[in-house]
């Protein structure tokens, strides 16, 4: 068993959405519920083998790469298929493996226009074998095909099952992420030019594998080390999405289906994150130190600035977009400090704000679904005409404005606190104002999303959706996909360590090799 | 007497007829199809196209054998080689004729045009192109050029009722003559500095030269716009839109993809062999057209409301891309092997996405009887199958994995990465912004085929004739497979080399 997994488990994983979603296309599209089942299944059992891969995983040693596969891939640049699991990939990979199958049960009855729920669910498959891929995947190369396969079922998810401005959104999305990972690949290339060689089958080649680009990129001078650390934070800050990047999120959010926001949210957005914890940072420390209190104070623009949004925003889902880009303002400045402490923060934040925004995003869908709009002012009185659903959205709310005791708070604070002791080499007093201007952001944040609560669920519900009989409550296939996000909000909140524990070793693992090298 | 003198002044070059199997091959079915044409009925002229395709996949058996023996041929005195680089591109020609030839069937067939003529047209372009791949002669070149171009002029021109293909015709011929020209005197001015035609006497002469003598400057130049002409790069472009739009659209296939890969294996030649040692003159050169090209052809494309005009300016933007290796080839014989061997990547790529592409237009455009990308609205809710083959195509052409483009373009920034110069990064950021653009116009009809209607609500499916899907299941694999295999591909490119420096 142990040695099947070894051998076979990732790419298992990784691939099987794909044989689901092979077996979907030769069966034709009338068969709805067949479809739905194929999708179902072929999630659950992927998330079966991830459940495996996590339980055989050695939690002793995360700092390891785990279950690694290394086979030849393209000889003549030396890329290699080299795939595996540690700490910091572990998180990530779990919530990927959640969401999806939430994702497809939510769709069962709810599938936006224009319904054929065949080519919906194939793209969902794709985008899962794209994201799982990128979480894996340890040489660049590889990296980015994956990186790059789940722009194309987000764009047709966005484009053909949004909603009124869908083509713009869609286009905008596409674009600026392409912009960000055409210099992203320019940068890995010089990146692996410049690096030392290393000897393979008796021959010197350069070499894409991230285990060994860390010690072959030493002797890459500052300054090219520098635009090369360029390249990457303008691919990966534009995923995630960093100010100024940020303005095709609240369009695309906007635009995307339900499950396409929720995906976007909970899983697209942290490969960026990811990126800068596992690629660029830990190959460039020099570099990454040099960039550090460029992308904390850009982190803290992206905060303060999407929280004023947030208080603009006439639309729910435009607000929960707008949350999105301070959330991820805070998981940057915890990456931004370099230390162990922030990339922990850093870490949960991003599996905290996959869990809450995901929620936010359901909860708006259904919403949406039932007042056909998701104009604040129209709506109100969400407690009393649909007290479950009233509810669940308070609690997200709550999450979502770091309430101690949910999951939330475990991203947000200790990001915060983070900043008040940087890693080697920065600038203590400059991150120190950083920590107080991000301080006020979380009040901030507080006041818009319970002014939103306020205006959305309390009060009596207006004139127009006084007895309207499309407001029923939560429906059973809500409640199936809601209800593991709420439990593990809970329990991440109560039980931080789940999170901390695994991501340890591998973030003092890439910590040391930052300390080691840098400065 | 006389056959003393006959014996002193000629004597028979030795010929390695295995290495000149596939142009054998290739030239006697021209033979079988004139004949053919000659002595049978109109009944059976169909066979003609069978006829054609089958002796371009004979001719890829000697390929085969040459590649499985391995050794480099060389005959008359250096002119004609055959080695990797040639058979990989012969290959690549041989495969793009027989695709275009499945493209041709139905459209010529059923428009009925000159049957026997066209496939013997076609055939005589595609001898001319496996010439070039082994011509290292300037006047090899030269000749196998013509035998390219002079069969295409009359291809484009093949709708002879239609006004635009008339102009496409005409305009084609007048400026390739127009190029030629310019070709030839560039040619006759190295060769009078020179003193030889041979490109390995003129690798090794101007090597020589280290000061800059104007002279090899303007006869570099002229050789190089005489052929950035044939692969329509910018400013040398104005042709190709209407030809392209004019010319039937197998044609248009095929001067998009064949010709202008055989116009790039001629620069490939010429700059590796013969001006390789004066990169000085010709990498600002490359440079400029690069930047050129892609910039213009994408921002025009933009623009465009017919598919064929789009993909038209989409391979000027392609050119420039292809071109882009070359302006930093010179700097050591390494950037130089990884520049040629990725333009040769990048031609088999694009050949694969190019030709699917207008595969699916020729399919849609049997339906819709127009090429304007309003008519491909809601394709994909008669025609899923043909949308998807498109998306891919699109998808690879805009650069995005899975589709084999992206490896494409992974080749190019590699090469332009491995000089390590500022003229390299700042090309290969130009590329990077130039993807962006591009995908502006290939997501226009991604998105018009995927979330518009259909333009007057008519659902009818396509019924796409055998040979039609026949080459687009070819593309289509190709397309995947070299893009989640690259290594499929460069098992064969990496091996490619052509310097003469370096013997």
């Amino acid at each position: 068993m142990k040695d099947f997994l070894n051998s076979w488990g990732i790419s298992l994983m990784v691939f099987g959405p794909l044989v689901g979603a092979l077996a979907m296309l030769v069966v034709p599209k009338a068969k709805e519920q067949f479809h739905k089942v194929v999708a179902l299944a072929a999630s659950l059992v992927v998330g079966f083998i991830g459940i495996l891969l996590m339980t055989n995983f050695d939690y002793d040693a995360g700092g390891r790469l785990q279950f690694v596969v290394d086979k030849a891939w393209i000889p003549i640049i030396n890329s290699r298929y080299i795939v595996g699991i540690d700490g910091i990939s572990l998180p990530m990979i779990a919530l990927t493996l959640l969401i999806v199958p939430l994702c497809i049960i939510y769709s069962w009855n709810h599938f936006p226009e224009p319904k054929n729920p065949k080519a919906f669910l194939i793209l969902i498959l794709i985008l899962q074998t794209g994201m799982l891929g990128s979480f894996v995947a340890q040489d660049l190369i590889l990296f980015f095909v994956f990186f790059e396969v789940v722009l194309l079922p987000m764009y047709f998810m966005i484009g053909v099952w949004g909603g009124e401005k869908r083509q713009y959104a869609s286009l905008k999305f596409f674009l600026y992420t392409l912009f960000g990972s055409a210099l992203m690949i320019v940068a890995f290339l010089s990146l692996y030019f410049l690096s030392d060689k290393i000897p393979v089958n008796g021959e010197m080649m350069h070499s894409f594998d991230m285990r060994l680009l860390p010690e072959l990129a030493t002797g890459i001078s500052t300054g090219a080390a520098l635009w090369i650390f360029g390249g990457m934070f303008m691919g990966f800050g534009i995923k995630v999405p960093m100010f100024p990047f940020h303005t095709w999120l609240p369009d695309a959010h906007t635009q995307a289906p339900t499950v396409g926001s929720v995906i976007l949210a909970a899983v697209l957005l942290k490969l960026g994150t990811y990126g800068f914890i596992r690629i660029a940072i830990p190959i460039l420390p020099g570099a990454a130190e040099k960039w550090a209190p460029f992308i904390g104070l850009l982190a803290v623009i992206g905060i303060i600035y999407g929280a004023l949004c947030c208080l603009a925003q006439t639309d729910m889902k435009r607000l929960i977009a707008f949350s999105s880009v301070s959330h991820m303002g805070f998981v940057m400045l915890g990456i931004a400090t370099l230390t162990t402490f922030g990339f922990q923060a850093a870490i949960f934040g991003m599996v905290a704000h996959g869990l809450i925004t995901g929620m936010l995003f359901f909860v708006a869908g259904s919403t949406k679904e039932r007042y056909h709009t998701l104009d604040i002012s129209r709506l109100g009185g969400m407690l009393k005409s649909m007290p479950h659903m009233g509810w669940i959205l308070g609690f997200s709310v709550m999450a979502s404005l770091g309430l101690p005791g949910l999951a939330g708070f475990w991203g947000e604070f200790p990001a915060i606190l983070s900043a008040y002791e940087p890693g080697v080499g920065l600038n203590v007093a400059f991150f120190r104002v950083l920590m107080v201007i991000a301080a006020v952001g979380t009040v901030l944040a507080a006041s818009y999303l319970l002014w939103m609560y306020q205006r959305v669920g309390f009060g009596v519900p207006s004139k127009e959706f006084e007895d309207d009989p499309h407001l029923h409550d939560v429906t059973f296939t809500e409640w199936l996909a809601w209800t593991p996000m709420l439990i593990l909000i809970v329990v991440l909140g109560f039980v931080p360590n789940i999170i901390f524990k695994v991501t340890d070793g591998a973030v003092s693992h890439t910590i040391a090799i930052v300390n080691g090298l840098g400065g | 007497m006389l056959a003393q003198l006959l014996t002193f002044a000629w004597s028979a070059p030795s010929l390695d007829y295995h290495a000149l199997a596939p142009e054998i091959i290739v030239a006697a079915t021209i033979v079988v199809l004139i004949l053919l044409d000659a002595f049978t009925g109109e009944r059976s002229r169909w066979a003609s196209s069978s006829v054609a395709g089958i002796g371009l996949l004979l001719a890829l058996i000697p390929i085969a054998t040459l590649a499985y023996d391995g050794f480099d041929r060389v005959m008359f005195g250096g002119g004609f080689v055959v080695d990797t680089y040639a058979l990989v591109l012969q290959a690549l020609f041989v495969v793009a004729g027989y695709v275009v030839i499945l493209l041709s069937t139905n459209y010529i067939a059923e428009g009925d045009y000159h049957e026997g003529e066209y496939y013997t047209l076609l055939l005589s372009s595609v001898l001319g192109m496996m010439v070039m791949a082994s011509a290292r002669d300037l006047i090899s070149i030269f000749i196998a050029l013509e035998l390219v171009s002079i069969p295409a002029y009359m291809l484009a021109a093949w709708r002879k009722r239609d006004q635009k293909s008339n102009e496409a015709g005409l305009k084609y011929y007048l400026m390739g003559v127009f190029a030629s020209a310019i070709l030839l005197y560039g040619m006759s001015l190295i060769f009078g500095i020179t003193g030889s035609t041979l490109l390995v006497v003129i690798g090794a002469e101007l090597g020589s030269y280290v000061s800059s003598q104007p002279i090899i400057t303007l006869g570099i130049a002229f050789v190089l716009i005489g052929f950035a002409f044939k692969v329509s790069a910018v400013p040398f472009h104005q042709w190709a839109p209407d030809t392209y739009e004019g010319a039937p659209t197998p044609v248009t296939s095929f001067l998009a993809v064949a010709s202008k890969a055989a116009g790039f294996v001629a620069i490939l030649n010429v700059l590796f062999i013969g001006f390789y040692g004066r990169h000085d003159v010709w990498e600002p050169l490359m440079w400029a057209l690069a930047a050129l090209s892609m910039t213009v052809g994408n921002l025009i494309a933009l623009r465009q409301t017919n598919v064929v005009r789009m993909l038209a300016y989409s391979g000027i933007a392609q050119a420039g891309y292809i071109l882009a290796p070359l302006a930093v080839a010179g700097a050591t014989l390494g950037t130089g092997g990884e520049a040629l061997r990725s333009i040769v990547v990048y031609l088999l790529i694009y050949a694969g996405m190019n030709l699917g592409a207008f595969a699916v237009v020729l399919a849609v455009a049997r339906k819709t009887r127009s090429a304007e990308i309003k008519s491909f609205g809601g394709l994909f809710s008669y025609a899923p199958v043909l949308t998807v083959c498109m998306t891919i195509f699109l998808f690879s052409l805009a650069g995005i994995p899975p589709a084999a483009g992206w490896f494409a373009k992974l080749s190019i920034f590699s090469s332009l990465a491995s000089a390590g110069t500022t003229a390299g990064y700042v090309l290969a950021v130009i590329v990077g912004l130039n993807s962006v653009i591009a995908f502006g116009y290939y997501g226009r009809l991604i998105r018009v085929m995927w979330m518009d209607e259909a333009p007057d609500g008519d659902r009818t499916p396509i019924k796409v004739p055998a040979s039609l899907s026949f080459a687009l299941i070819i593309t289509v694999a190709v397309t995947l497979v070299w893009g989640v295999f690259p290594g499929a591909l460069t098992h064969f490119t990496d091996q490619v080399t052509l310097f003469s420096l370096l013997r």
